[in-house]
């Protein structure tokens, strides 16, 4: 069973933001692999380790800066890369169109992505390409188990858990608490450097939705602080509970 | 016919709250709102949804839609919007609207603007505001097509007594069987006599400080007398103190109370990110250096096993 993987580079999550010239600045940030699709590297190769998959390929749409997540993805033990090359002002259709058309010339049995960017927040890009391939698509996975042509999934859903069942192929949009992604080891990083990573160019499509403007928020300041007796503390953040909120006590 | 649809977030007949905060907010711009429901025996929803704003209630009843599945509910939905070709079609930014909103966008070769906090809406065209980077930036971005979609992030509005007539409206049910595609196996509710984490007023949330069970314990006590949803840190949830949907923070829910309350909580970029828009954050940790203490109205420092006992019998008073 071939397993696909969609890795996104962002930010660091620590990574503080600022604007130059109207644009969000890269200037200084150490970029990752999304969380969430670290997750679904993680889960990939855990799949090849049991048997179930036979090779694991990472795919990832961006500049060329995007290889230093391929090559990461492929230090902790995926197969091989495919670099769609794409401006990375692209937006979820044109993404998801770049992505699917690569994911289609490589026929996988399994889909694996994060369901969920860390930077554009947007939970699209995997409904679509799966939209677009015509095939099943289950989101924020915890677990799955894949048996007899079917993924069975247990899920997060609205106001509860639920186990979905598909028909592969399909695309499934990782959870973080799946797993715990491994580091790379010095072997695997050597490893990773003779891996093959092929590069395509990512189909042209115009974007659906036009960025009108970027903004930083109001920086939140802080307000009272207190640091006396618990007593006196206790006595005075209940006092400004009830009368600055207003909260009602049961 | 135009106007303005919002598809009605509900189980087992329950209306969550964000689907009335979107019919109150596009009740206000004075186009024709409709509120969309999908279900089995729906229509007695109608008068809830007429109360919060819709004008007309749109309804597709069958046994296909008694539960959400993806398949089933894009195909009706093109269809629906083919027949009466809304103006633009808003879902909630829940597990479910995100996803059928994404999936029914790439159906119609459109635009989508997830988990929007705000928008204006004209014809064909509509601008969204959207946090990204877990929030630390906003951008405002500009979608056409007909419809315009979007989801919106639950707790950006307030709901609001403005009524609509409610007309109701039984549509064709166009889906089928073959378009189903995910097979439900069991679903678990989160039994919690708690208030939804997302939709609370007030939250409260322990961290690492809490130090085990026992402290929790103390958050929970508090939480219950404000008749507010526990939440977690990451730490605290890693620590299996708290069950995994309860954390709050990037790779968690983000919340939006009146009130957040943080006890025993450091404060981690990553954990701001799920609660620093809260109306009103107060902190209690002994650290006066904690970065929590930035983004609170109110801090105490000071060590949350003596604070909540004796908080919550002042409350009480
Ligand atoms: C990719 C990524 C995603 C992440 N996503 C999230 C997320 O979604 N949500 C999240 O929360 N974190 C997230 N984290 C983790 C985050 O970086 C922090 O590690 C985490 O928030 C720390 O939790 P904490 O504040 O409970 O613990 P700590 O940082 O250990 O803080 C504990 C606090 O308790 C105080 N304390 C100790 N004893 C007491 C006492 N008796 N009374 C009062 N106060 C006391 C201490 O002074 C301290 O400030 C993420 C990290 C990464 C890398
Ligand atoms: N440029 C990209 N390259 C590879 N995968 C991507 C890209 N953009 C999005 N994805 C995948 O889609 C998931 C959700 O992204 P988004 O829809 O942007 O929130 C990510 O976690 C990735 O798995």
């Amino acid at each position: 069973m071939k397993v696909l993987v969609c890795v996104k580079q962002t930010f660091d999550t620590e990574a503080k933001i600022e604007l130059k010239g109207g644009v969000i600045s890269d200037a200084g940030i150490n970029l990752i692999i999304n969380p969430y699709d670290e997750v679904a590297v993680e889960g990939g190769i855990q799949l090849k380790e049991k048997g179930v998959a036979t090779e694991v390929v990472v795919i990832s749409a961006g500049s060329d800066k995007a290889m230093d997540a391929i090559r990461t993805a492929l230090a902790m033990g995926a197969d091989r890369g495919i670099l769609v090359k794409q401006d990375t002002a692209a937006d979820e259709y044109a993404r998801a169109v770049a992505l699917a058309a690569a994911i289609k010339a490589e026929n996988p049995d399994l889909v694996l992505a994060g369901h969920v960017a860390a930077d554009d927040g947007s939970s699209q890009v995997p409904t679509r390409i799966a939209e677009i391939l015509g095939l099943p698509h289950v989101n924020v996975m915890t677990s799955v188990e894949i048996a007899g042509g079917k993924a069975t999934c247990t899920c997060e859903a609205d106001g509860g858990t639920a186990v979905i069942e598909v028909a592969l192929p399909a695309v499934i949009s990782s959870q973080v608490s799946w797993n715990e992604p491994r580091y790379p080891s010095m072997k695997g990083i050597m490893a990773a450097k003779k891996k093959p990573v092929a590069t395509v160019d990512a189909v042209a499509v115009e974007n659906k939705v036009k960025i009108v403007e970027f903004a930083l928020p109001a920086a939140k300041t802080a307000g009272i602080k207190i640091e006396d007796e618990a007593d006196v503390c206790a006595a005075k953040l209940a006092d400004w509970m009830k009368n600055t909120v207003k909260v009602e006590v049961k | 016919m135009a106007g303005t649809w919002v598809f009605v977030e509900q189980k087992d007949g329950n209306i969550r709250k964000v689907t009335f905060e979107m019919l109150s907010e596009l009740k206000k711009g004075g186009d024709e709102v409709s509120a969309v429901v999908f279900g089995k025996g729906v229509e007695g929803l109608a008068p809830a949804l007429a109360a919060a704003g819709a004008d007309k209630v749109l309804v597709a009843d069958d046994d296909l839609f008694a539960a959400y599945n993806t398949g089933a509910y894009v195909a009706q939905m093109v269809a629906m919007i083919k027949e009466f070709s809304p103006n633009a079609v808003l879902f909630a930014h829940s597990f479910n609207g995100r996803d059928m909103a994404s999936r029914l966008a790439q159906k119609l070769d459109a635009g989508l603007a997830t988990d929007a906090v705000a928008a204006e809406i004209s014809a064909g065209k509509g601008f969204f505001t959207r946090a990204i980077y877990a929030g630390k930036a906003l951008a405002k971005v500009e979608v056409t097509g007909s419809p315009v979609l979007a989801t919106i992030r639950p707790g950006v509005w307030e709901v609001g007594s403005t009524a609509g007539a409610g007309e109701v409206v039984k549509v064709a049910i166009a889906a089928t069987a073959a378009d189903v595609y995910q097979v439900a196996k069991s679903f678990i509710p989160t039994v919690s006599a708690r208030p939804d984490l997302s939709e609370a007023a007030v939250v409260v949330s322990g961290g690492r400080g809490c130090k085990g069970p026992e402290g929790i314990k103390l958050v929970e006590q508090l939480a219950d007398l404000l008749g507010a949803a526990v939440g977690g840190s990451r730490a605290s949830i890693d620590s299996g103190w708290l069950g995994h949907e309860l954390q709050v923070g990037q790779t968690g829910k983000v919340v939006l109370p009146n009130l957040y309350v943080a006890c025993g909580i450091s404060g981690a970029i990553q954990h701001l990110a799920g609660m620093s828009s809260s109306k009103f954050i107060a902190a209690i940790n002994t650290d006066t250096e904690a970065p929590i203490f930035n983004v609170s109205d109110f801090g105490v420092v000071a060590d949350l096993f003596k604070v909540i006992p004796i908080l919550c019998s002042e409350l009480k008073k």
